[in-house]
């Protein structure tokens, strides 16, 4: 029993991870039809800005803010200057354009900062809780609780505010959104700001336990997206279920099957879900109008 | 346009043929290197190329070797095999160098092998694993300590403090993975029975589920990590918040700053074998690498601002190797400069005295490892 408690708290600490990176695959999805595979790179700046600026003198929390404020701007500029100039090309142009992207960013970070593992001082301090016989981190319930937090923000925001209700309308249907008087062009920049705030805070939360270093995002983006696709891409709750989901698989299969194979087991659990159902767990059937 | 051209040719032809005629008279001794410089083993690359840059400078500010500039020409392989076998098919056909400095991981080292076996180019690389030098093959060498080394040099220290009875979490990637291999091959002849294997893939972020899986393992006395690069940071934290109490092993992978920096307080209490460059302020005086260490610390901390560590001194030696031997050799001939190579004796490095011969193009014995402890955020000679 206690080994089940410790992969179970293992897993659905990695898969809040995956899960905060699907969520961002998802809005960008949603609200543009585009694949976003820079979305690692917003975790990476989280974490790496964050690092950076606590290191040159700034209180953690305001250098949090600053990694946040770094990531929702260079999430506009992408969409500014790279995103919305090709609007007319193909969404598989438009993938395309974001792994380049997604290269630069890399690039850039271990050019302006540099090209080691960096690490954060836990925020609540690093001595283990014994949970039924297994080791709970302080910093493992914050990132829980913070992805927790961000869902529930989303959700109130997505639902509840005229802009979000906006970006869902875009995500529906764009040009009846346009007929009704929605900026599109606004909406779909204001999903990549968004995207890029949660990759961030993702990052600011995971540093402590996973370390950053300016390529930790391409992995992250890997599983993110295989997150994405379980649950149903487009679909918030099937991002959040599908992350939890693939953190889970791992963590059970390393400790109960193999640790040799447990991404080979987590992928095939993946692919056998998306073989019998191709919508992945929550999404939509795709309708094509003739 | 084309009459335009047709004019000017001459003119090119004549520049070009002063160009050839002009670096035929220099002649510069050409050494390429392809290196990890960026990628996940940039903190092998990075300060290999700094190393490589630094010196060949140093050596030709002193007028170079028997005459002749060394021209280094640096690749950047990113940790890719793909990438190192195209930057070493470039520097053999097209840049024609002299000698290879190149491979900062086992796997880079091995896409290179047979392109400089094959051309015959006097090649010294800086992967771990021993697969890289064993069995020699006539043009290749290696600096750095074999994980076989380093598996006997932890098990010689077990078996010292009574501890016969282990589990290994080794990492995926070809130097963990060789390492492991390693260790199996000699775990008999020192008594150590392995009672429990796990491993974790490269870019894992978290080995509690594995190690939870030794902690449960009745019997366990010690734990041994082969890997490099922030995968044992990771372990050796996970370890500590597990509260595993046997003691843990890290491998001449982690011998950087970096590591213990990432760790943190789990560190503290850890064991490693690794050169003797580590604790170069802590060895005694009439330690006949104390000078060699020193001086390499002082320089590299002095030009880069950065800490020094163990990967950097292997591109040190070889560089210092292979100038040496064409030295010897008289001459930067790539035949010549093998044999040279293969007869280096006390060479003095900083990764131990390395003796080569026709059968060992490694040079070293486990005398060049020294047994570390972490201590209070540091590294220090156990025992």
């Amino acid at each position: 029993m206690p080994e089940f408690l410790q992969f179970a708290f293992s897993g659905l600490t990695v898969g809040a991870i995956y899960a905060l990176v699907a969520l961002g695959f998802t809005l960008i999805y949603n609200a543009s039809g585009v694949i976003n595979f820079a979305q690692g790179e917003f975790v990476m700046l989280g974490g790496m800005v964050t690092v950076f600026a606590h290191a040159a003198g700034l209180p953690l929390p305001l250098a949090a803010l600053t990694a946040l404020v770094t990531a929702v701007v260079i999430g506009l500029a992408l969409y500014r200057f790279a995103i919305e100039p090709a609007r007319g090309a193909s969404a598989v142009s438009l993938i395309i354009i974001t792994i380049g992207a997604s290269i630069l960013l890399r690039g850039a970070t271990s050019i302006v900062f540099d090209k080691n593992f960096h690490s954060l001082p836990p925020y609540a301090g690093s001595a283990p809780w014994i949970v039924g016989g297994a080791a709970l981190l302080p910093q493992s319930l914050i990132v829980l609780g913070g992805a927790a937090a961000i869902v529930v923000a989303l959700w109130y925001f997505l639902t509840r505010t005229l802009t979000g209700k906006a970006l869902l309308a875009t995500a529906a249907n764009r040009l009846a959104a346009r007929l009704v008087g929605i900026n599109t062009n606004a909406v779909v920049g204001l999903s990549f700001a968004v995207s890029a705030a949660i990759g961030a805070l993702g990052g600011i939360l995971m540093t402590p336990i996973t370390f950053t270093s300016y390529d930790s995002g391409t992995l992250l983006a890997l599983k993110g997206f295989a997150a994405a696709m379980l649950g149903g891409m487009g679909n918030p709750l099937g991002a959040v279920v599908g992350g939890l989901v693939v953190g889970l698989l791992e963590a059970f299969s390393a400790g109960y099957i193999s640790s040799s194979y447990k991404d080979a087991v987590a992928f095939l659990v993946i692919l056998g879900v998306l073989f019998l159902m191709p919508q992945g767990l929550f999404g939509r059937g795709g309708v094509e109008r003739v | 346009m084309t009459t335009h051209l047709r004019n000017s040719l001459p003119k090119l032809l004549a520049a070009a043929a002063f160009i050839v005629a002009a670096s035929a008279a220099h002649a510069d001794i050409k050494i390429g290197a392809v290196l990890s410089v960026t990628g996940p083993a940039s903190f092998l690359g990075d300060p290999e190329k700094k190393t490589l840059e630094m010196y060949v400078a140093d050596i030709n500010a002193k007028g170079g070797v028997n005459g002749q500039k060394i021209n280094l020409i640096i690749y950047d392989d990113a940790g890719n095999p793909n990438q190192a076998r195209t930057f070493g098919t470039r520097l053999i056909e097209q840049d024609g160098v002299d000698a290879l400095l190149a491979g900062s991981t086992t796997a880079t080292s091995m896409a290179i092998i047979p392109l400089a076996e094959e051309a015959k180019v006097p090649f010294i690389n800086f992967a771990g694993a021993v697969q890289a030098v064993f069995p020699a093959k006539p043009y290749i060498f290696k600096t750095p300590h074999t994980d076989l080394m380093a598996c006997e040099k932890i098990f010689e220290d077990l078996k010292k403090r009574g501890l016969t009875k282990i589990a290994m979490i080794s990492g995926k990637d070809a130097f963990g993975a060789s390492m492991q291999q390693q260790c199996m091959t000699v775990n008999a002849k020192y008594g150590i029975d392995v009672l429990h294997q796990e491993t974790y893939g490269p870019g894992d972020t978290d080995m509690t589920p594995q190690l939870t899986n030794i902690k449960g393992t009745a019997g366990i006395q010690a734990v041994v990590n082969p890997g490099f690069g922030q995968g044992p940071a990771i372990v050796t934290r996970n370890y500590k918040q597990l509260d595993i109490k046997v003691p843990l092993y890290e491998s001449h992978g982690v011998g950087s700053k970096q590591y213990i920096d990432l760790a943190g307080a789990a560190a503290d209490g850890v064991r490693l074998p690794a050169a003797a460059l580590l604790v170069a302020d802590k060895l005694p005086a009439n330690d006949p690498q104390k000078k060699v260490v020193v001086d390499y610390k002082t320089t590299y901390e002095k030009n880069t601002g950065q800490p020094v560590s163990t990967f950097g001194g292997h591109a040190y030696d070889g560089l210092m190797i292979l100038v040496d031997a064409m030295k010897r050799a008289k001459s930067a001939d790539k035949a010549k400069v093998r044999d040279a190579i293969e007869a280096t004796k006390n060479f003095m490095g900083t990764g131990g005295v390395v003796n080569m011969s026709a059968t060992d193009h490694l040079g070293l014995d486990l005398s060049a490892f020294r047994m570390l402890e972490i201590k209070n955020g540091d590294w220090t000679l156990a025992n």
